[in-house]
């Protein structure tokens, strides 16, 4: 039943005579939420960068739904359904919250300059479609109140809820969330664990996640893999990881 | 006060000393057929004193300067302007009320007022041309007024060689201004900042100096004059019709020749370019497009990830900004019926950035009020244009100081949800 949606093998991306990530293979089946884990500087936002189109990785493939994905441009990366959010929030700070939701649907609108301006009956539909489709998801995070608001105004948890959902109005098949309960207090990140779950459980997409953020890892993760050092670790589910020596090493040190 | 405010009290006097000094108090003159040098009158040397006690005075105390900077009340527009609601009312009756009285009011002042107003008319296309690139792709572009230049030579040399009519040319100009524009946007694409305004600043002045040297084709120094006029429907507005047979305007409406309906019709049509622009200007903003353009000022890289074509973006501000510079080159080409590569200098392009930056980056309001101050202001300030430099430098720290978001800052659309 479930597929095989994202495939990465022998993932290899060399900075000149650096190694950043080096064979590091990753499965992603659909409805399933997956978490690369390791020390800080082993590797896993490059990961996300050549996965998203922002490196073009050395070697390996990346195939998502059997389709070769690795070289092409990151704008047709996302456009295939691989969305990403980044360590940093990165929001159209100086715009409102609504206007931030509508340029993610830039490509699902009618971006034909003379039907715009004559403001065809297509035009208005599918501008329609868009602040519905916004709401729908502002909704989702409690952000509809703060529609009007600039983006830059927001406290921290909720930029980073505008940028999930953000995301999710491009309509991803995947979802890459590069730590994304970075800098929230603990019951922000109570409710990011239960909006994750619901993305899996209710909107039937997979989730890739970077977190450092162990308690949150290790309760929703269907599967973990470990990187150290830009070299794949350890992977399985979490009471595997937690029993591993090698990771245990990896993240305390050698006696 | 802290002995570094003395310090630094004493440095700025110091540089204002030595510069005041070799400005004012010493001078090159000829005294019979040799080049002497001379020093300043007692007059002078009182005025530098002030000046320098003046410097050195306000950095002392620069404290309560700032202070008293803080206190200059900032306009609220808000307590000026009826609430929101009654303006969503009043606004289309405003908007034609300006547009009834814009059509009225030359016919009631002098000739020398309307072709200044027309002038600002050509300032105004040229500076919400600019806003697309710079104030809503956040791309900054320091060469605009190459674009300009290629609007106006367009139409010059089409109506030159092949007697082709206003009417016919300004689509033409806005159209090959556009391919300028496109051309420009392809190596620049990866460039962004300092290296973006170095770049198209080396553009600007390229397109000047090949008008200026293809000699055979450009006229080059001397330029190209006697350019046509635009004719209303086939109908010249000279004294007589320059082709056998052709009607001018008195002759068909049966009137005395007055020069001032040639000046008033060439604003009519300024009039006409603007309004095309604001609204088609104004509906890209509100289009998928601009904001686009106004996401990828704010960040490119959440742009790509999005899956925003980043390449098409940044050719289609460039392309639409450089259009509308093109249709503002065509009509001053027709209003000025000489143009030379001495009209296309890099101050032009300073001053339309100026009209920017100084109306709110992004704000068609801001921009057009912005427009109005930096082409009227000089003409006010007729006896003080040797310090024409000065005051524009002036007048842009004061509104840094005062509001360094523009005249009239950008406001954000309010978008109706409907609440499920």
């Amino acid at each position: 039943m479930s597929q095989l949606l994202l495939d990465v093998n022998g993932l290899t991306m060399r900075f000149g005579g650096l190694v950043a990530v080096n064979g590091v293979n990753l499965k992603v089946k659909n409805r399933q939420i997956v978490s690369v884990i390791g020390p800080n500087g082993a590797g896993k936002t490059t990961v996300f960068n050549c996965l998203s189109g922002f490196y073009i990785p050395t070697e390996g493939s990346v195939m998502l739904k059997n389709q070769q994905i690795a070289g092409l441009k990151d704008y047709q990366i996302s456009r295939k359904g691989l969305v990403r959010t980044f360590q940093h929030v990165r929001l159209f700070q100086k715009m409102t919250v609504i206007e931030n939701m509508l340029v993610a649907q830039h490509r699902h609108l009618n971006t034909n300059l003379f039907s715009g301006l004559l403001k065809t009956p297509n035009y208005r539909r599918l501008e329609k479609d868009a602040m519905e489709h916004a709401a729908h998801w502002l909704k989702e995070v409690r952000l509809l109140d703060y529609a009007n608001r600039e983006a830059g105004n927001l406290s921290y948890g909720q930029q980073r809820r505008l940028e999930i959902a953000r995301c999710m109005v491009t309509q991803p098949e995947l979802l890459m969330l590069d730590e994304p309960a970075a800098g929230l207090n603990p019951n922000e990140t109570k409710e990011l664990d239960e909006l994750i779950i619901s993305l899996r459980d209710e909107h039937e997409i997979s989730i890739l996640l970077i977190e450092h953020d162990m308690s949150l890892v290790m309760g929703i993760s269907d599967h973990i893999y470990v990187i150290a050092q830009g070299t794949p670790l350890a992977d399985g589910n979490a009471e595997q990881i937690k029993g591993n020596p090698d990771v245990i090493k990896a993240y305390l040190g050698e006696e | 006060m802290t002995s570094s405010k003395l310090y630094n009290a004493i440095f700025a006097a110091g540089i204002a000393l030595i510069l005041a000094c070799l400005m004012i108090g010493v001078k090159l003159d000829t005294d019979s057929s040799v080049l002497a040098v001379k020093g300043a009158t007692a007059e002078q040397w009182i005025w530098i004193a002030v000046g320098i006690s003046v410097v050195f005075l306000s950095q002392l105390f620069s404290a309560q300067v700032d202070a008293l900077f803080g206190a200059i009340p900032k306009p609220n527009f808000k307590a000026v302007l009826p609430q929101e609601k009654k303006m969503a009312v009043l606004k289309p009756w405003l908007i034609s009320a300006v547009i009834v009285g814009m059509l009225i009011w030359p016919f009631m002042v002098s000739r020398g007022t309307v072709d200044l107003a027309t002038l600002t008319l050509i300032y105004i296309m040229l500076g919400l041309g600019l806003n697309i690139v710079v104030g809503l792709a956040g791309l900054l572009d320091l060469g605009f007024v190459a674009f300009y230049a290629v609007g106006a030579y367009t139409y010059a040399l089409l109506s030159q060689y092949f007697g082709m009519s206003f009417w016919a040319c300004l689509p033409i100009s806005a159209g090959l201004a556009a391919l300028f524009g496109f051309l420009l946007g392809f190596p620049v694409l990866r460039l962004r900042g300092d290296y973006l305004a170095i770049v198209t600043l080396g553009f600007g002045e390229i397109i000047r100096i090949l008008l200026n040297n293809w000699t055979s084709l450009t006229g080059g120094p001397n330029g190209i004059s006697g350019i046509d006029k635009p004719t209303l429907f086939g109908l010249e507005f000279n004294r007589r019709a320059k082709e056998e047979g052709a009607m001018t305007f008195h002759e068909y409406f049966d009137m005395d020749y007055s020069s001032s309906y040639k000046v008033i019709f060439l604003y009519l049509i300024a009039v006409l370019l603007v309004i095309c622009v604001i609204y088609l200007i104004n509906r890209l903003m509100r289009m998928p497009i601009g904001r686009a353009w106004e996401a990828l000022r704010e960040d490119e890289i959440a742009c790509r990830s999005l899956g925003l074509n980043r390449t098409a973006i940044k050719l289609s501000a460039f392309t639409l900004g450089a259009s509308t510079a093109g249709f503002a080159g065509c009509f001053f080409a027709a209003r000025q019926g000489f143009i030379s590569p001495e009209s296309f200098i890099f101050i032009e392009s300073a001053i339309i950035l100026a009209i920017v930056v100084l109306g709110g980056m992004g704000s068609q309001m801001g921009i057009i009020f912005a427009a109005i101050i930096m082409t009227i202001l000089p003409e006010l300030a007729r006896e003080f244009s040797e310090y024409r430099m000065l005051l524009f430098g002036l007048l842009m720290v004061v509104m840094m100081r005062w509001r360094p978001e523009g005249l009239v800052p950008i406001k954000r659309p309010n978008l109706e949800l409907k609440q499920q």
